[in-house]
């Protein structure tokens, strides 16, 4: 380590370690302190002033304008108080139809993902055949834009011509409208959401999977538990802080659900989610109220609820995973 | 790693958060000097504006002068987001920009962020476009904003194979003189679809309800979901409440094939033909000839519209004043919305002039489409032309209409028209708020 290099020990040879600090060019040994104290700092800066330009400033600049009525039709801008806050939260049924509908589609695709992505993880965790090539066809979707996995499943579910339709008229099913259903819309665009993060859910698993200490698993053999016992007792509470992280992961990725949705329809109007709003989710009305509405203000004030709803919905999420275990 | 090299890394960090916030601080570089100019001319629609041998001839008179066209292949509502926020941001947009018929009244509020045309010859022009199409481009308080490009004045396009195969007239005057209103189109629907079970009449209830309303509000109140004072009007304006129940009796006369306007379903339907008419402003003779391709050459044709006059969509040019070349880029514009350029442009995409002069152009006026069996469509788009009755659209105008429109689509999905009605009400007055 470099840092030990300077300040070397100096029981060793006393007449070393002076000579070490005579080597500094300076000589000036409070140069030496404040480079020590003041470098680290120097270091971590790039990131802060990152963070500071495309973080903290438009976080207080859409505290700013949530307060305000801005919007380019307006030559002035004024403030408004806390009436934008009022108005979303007593008296905009959208808005509700949208959280409505991002708490449905949060559901309907991270308990099946976490789940398939366990049970995957598990499957892989086994020695079987072929393993390396599994575990890496998981990780794939990964590396597809969101975009083109939204425009090729849209293909798939569309109305006309869409395999969807033709697997269920196989089965003797009548073709559905997938954009006109509200649950069929839920149901599709889930399906996108899943097949996307499975994998990537599963590989995190399975790292923490590997790192289980097999004498564990060897122990509890012996005492005669069963693979299903072993995976319940052992597997499920080890992964706890694993579990909890894409937990949390998950629900922010699924309250700020839009690329999906949004091109699950084209043309004019996507922002709307369906004619009736029926997979419209919140970041989608918030693009909606600011660029065809253009009422700025409002769509601060939107953002910043969404953001007090993840927060909420990760603490409880926190609050609900840490029961996983009954031994801690 | 020893003190020295240790502050080397530190003089490099600090440099490196320099160098970020001035790269994060300064854009583009001003040009100065004689050096040539780039001139950015930002168009939307998926054909463009049909400048490109306009522009070659600009440089080629103008050696000074190079032009740089964006945004075509863009639609109207990307185009639209982000023109807004590059207005109002004061930086990023083109030198020379389109607005939409739709949009161009969101920008008067913005008239300060846009070059005043009049301090560039403008009102000299005044002669050079329809009066209607020029009071447009002007602010309440007289600022030029932009020049006009073309109208979108009414016919409807259809397939006169699918016609011929219906056993339906299917020459264009004859075909005219089907529908002389809306309910006989509605019923020559009808007919057809008893004769054809596997294709449907029109594409979909919202094109054919955007024409209607144009069309009745051109001839009736002179504005849609905003009165000439921006009140808004979704509710009480008998034009879109006549034009929304005429669409509804469409829908459920089964004509509609449930394409929603400019979705890529929609795209795939020319594709796949799978519809024999469609509401058709001069501009969209363009789209059907490249969405629909060579396979359907000659198989289009072009009829008079039921009902009379009625304008939809056209677009103007300004220029923002962040524009490093005002000067120029107002030069530009001037040039490319003249008389003879928007000649060329109708040839190019099929875009109606809103020049007099250009509409009497016997280029323009005498010209046939090949691609629409030769119709004479000078003849049929500029015949009612000059003396259209421009409608009044308000600044939220397309937030409004995406909402009238959901509620259609909800109708073409099963819902019933009553509801549906009461649904574009209520959206559409929250999305106008």
């Amino acid at each position: 380590m470099s840092s030990l290099e300077t300040t070397a020990p100096p029981s060793v040879d006393p007449s070393r370690s002076r000579r070490a600090a005579r080597r500094t060019p300076s000589g000036f040994p409070w140069l030496t302190r404040l480079d020590l104290r003041v470098t680290p700092y120097l270091f971590v800066l790039p990131f802060f002033v990152l963070f500071a330009i495309f973080g903290v400033y438009p976080i207080i600049y859409t505290v700013w304008i949530a307060l305000t009525d801005r919007s380019p039709l307006n030559a002035t801008i004024s403030f408004v108080g806390l009436d934008n806050f009022v108005e979303l939260l007593t008296n905009d049924p959208q808005f509700w139809n949208a959280v409505w509908n991002t708490f449905g589609m949060f559901v309907m695709s991270t308990v099946p993902q976490l789940l398939i992505a366990l049970m995957l993880a598990n499957a892989l965790n086994r020695r079987i055949r072929g393993q390396m090539f599994f575990r890496l066809a998981i990780a794939m979707p990964i590396i597809t834009s969101t975009a083109v996995v939204a425009l090729i499943f849209s293909m798939l579910y569309a109305r006309e011509f869409g395999l969807a339709n033709w697997l269920l008229d196989l089965v003797g099913i009548d073709p559905i409208d997938w954009r006109a259903n509200r649950y069929a819309s839920w149901f599709a665009i889930s399906t996108m959401v899943d097949w996307r993060w499975v994998g990537y859910n599963a590989l995190i698993y399975l790292a923490a999977m590997q790192s289980i200490s097999r004498d564990m698993y060897e122990a509890a053999a012996l005492d005669g538990a069963s693979r299903h016992r072993q995976f319940w007792s052992i597997t499920i509470p080890q992964l706890r802080p694993t579990i909890i992280f894409t937990l949390i992961i998950s629900t922010i990725g699924g309250l700020q659900l839009f690329t999906e949705p949004l091109m699950f329809t084209s043309g004019s109007g996507a922002l709307s989610g369906g004619s009736e709003g029926q997979f419209q989710t919140i970041t989608m009305y918030l693009l909606d109220v600011m660029n065809a509405r253009f009422r700025w203000g409002y769509a601060g004030a939107v953002a910043l609820v969404l953001f007090l709803l993840i927060a909420s919905v990760s603490f409880v999420n926190y609050l609900l995973a840490r029961r996983i275990s009954s031994d801690k | 790693m020893s003190v020295t090299s240790r502050r080397r890394f530190a003089a490099i960090a600090l440099a490196s958060v320099a160098v970020l916030a001035t790269g994060t601080a300064c854009g583009n570089d001003s040009e100065s000097g004689d050096g040539p100019i780039t001139l950015v001319v930002d168009v939307f629609g998926d054909q463009g504006f049909g400048y490109e041998e306009l522009y070659k001839q600009y440089e080629s008179e103008h050696p000074n002068i190079k032009i740089q066209e964006r945004g075509k292949g863009l639609g109207l509502g990307d185009y639209n987001t982000r023109l807004t926020q590059q207005i109002t941001a004061g930086a990023g947009a083109g030198d020379v920009v389109a607005l939409e018929e739709g949009t161009i009244v969101q920008f008067y509020a913005q008239a300060d962020k846009f070059v005043n045309l009049a301090d560039h010859g403008a009102n000299d022009l005044k002669g050079n476009f329809l009066s209607w199409k020029w009071e447009q481009g002007v602010t309440p308080d007289g600022k030029v904003l932009g020049l006009g490009t073309d109208i979108g004045s009414m016919a409807i396009c259809y397939r006169s194979d699918l016609f011929k195969a219906a056993k339906l007239p299917f020459d264009r005057e004859q075909v005219g003189a089907l529908w002389p209103t809306w309910d006989e189109f509605i019923a020559t629907g009808q007919k057809f679809a008893a004769a054809d079970k596997k294709n449907k009449f029109v594409d979909s209830a919202t094109n054919f309800y955007n024409v209607v309303l144009m069309q009745t509000a051109g001839s009736g109140s002179g504005y849609t979901y905003f009165d000439k004072s921006n009140q808004l009007v979704v509710g009480s304006n008998p034009d879109v409440r006549s034009a929304f129940d005429l669409t509804t009796k469409m829908i459920s006369a089964g004509l509609s094939n449930n394409l929603k306007s400019f979705s890529n379903e929609w795209n795939t339907g020319f594709k796949n033909g799978t519809f024999a008419a469609i509401g058709c402003p001069a501009w969209m003779t363009g789209v059907i000839k490249g969405q629909a391709g060579d396979a359907f050459a000659g198989k289009w044709d072009v009829a008079k519209a039921p009902g009379t006059g009625g304008n939809w969509g056209g677009a103007f040019l300004g220029v923002p004043k962040s524009s490093k070349h005002p000067k120029e880029a107002a030069e530009l514009a001037k040039f490319l919305t003249s008389a003879k350029s928007q000649a060329e442009a109708f040839k190019k995409v099929g875009n109606l002039p809103s020049s007099p002069q250009a509409l009497s152009d016997p280029a323009v006026a005498e010209a046939t489409n090949d691609y629409f069996s030769n119709a004479p469509v000078g003849k049929i788009f500029a015949a009612g032309a000059s003396d259209l009755k421009p409608v009044y659209l308000g600044p939220k105008n397309q937030a409004v209409r995406d909402a009238v429109e959901n509620a259609l689509r909800s109708v073409e999905q099963g819902k019933a028209a009553d509801a549906a009605w009461q649904d574009a009400v209520k959206n559409g007055e929250a999305a106008g708020k």
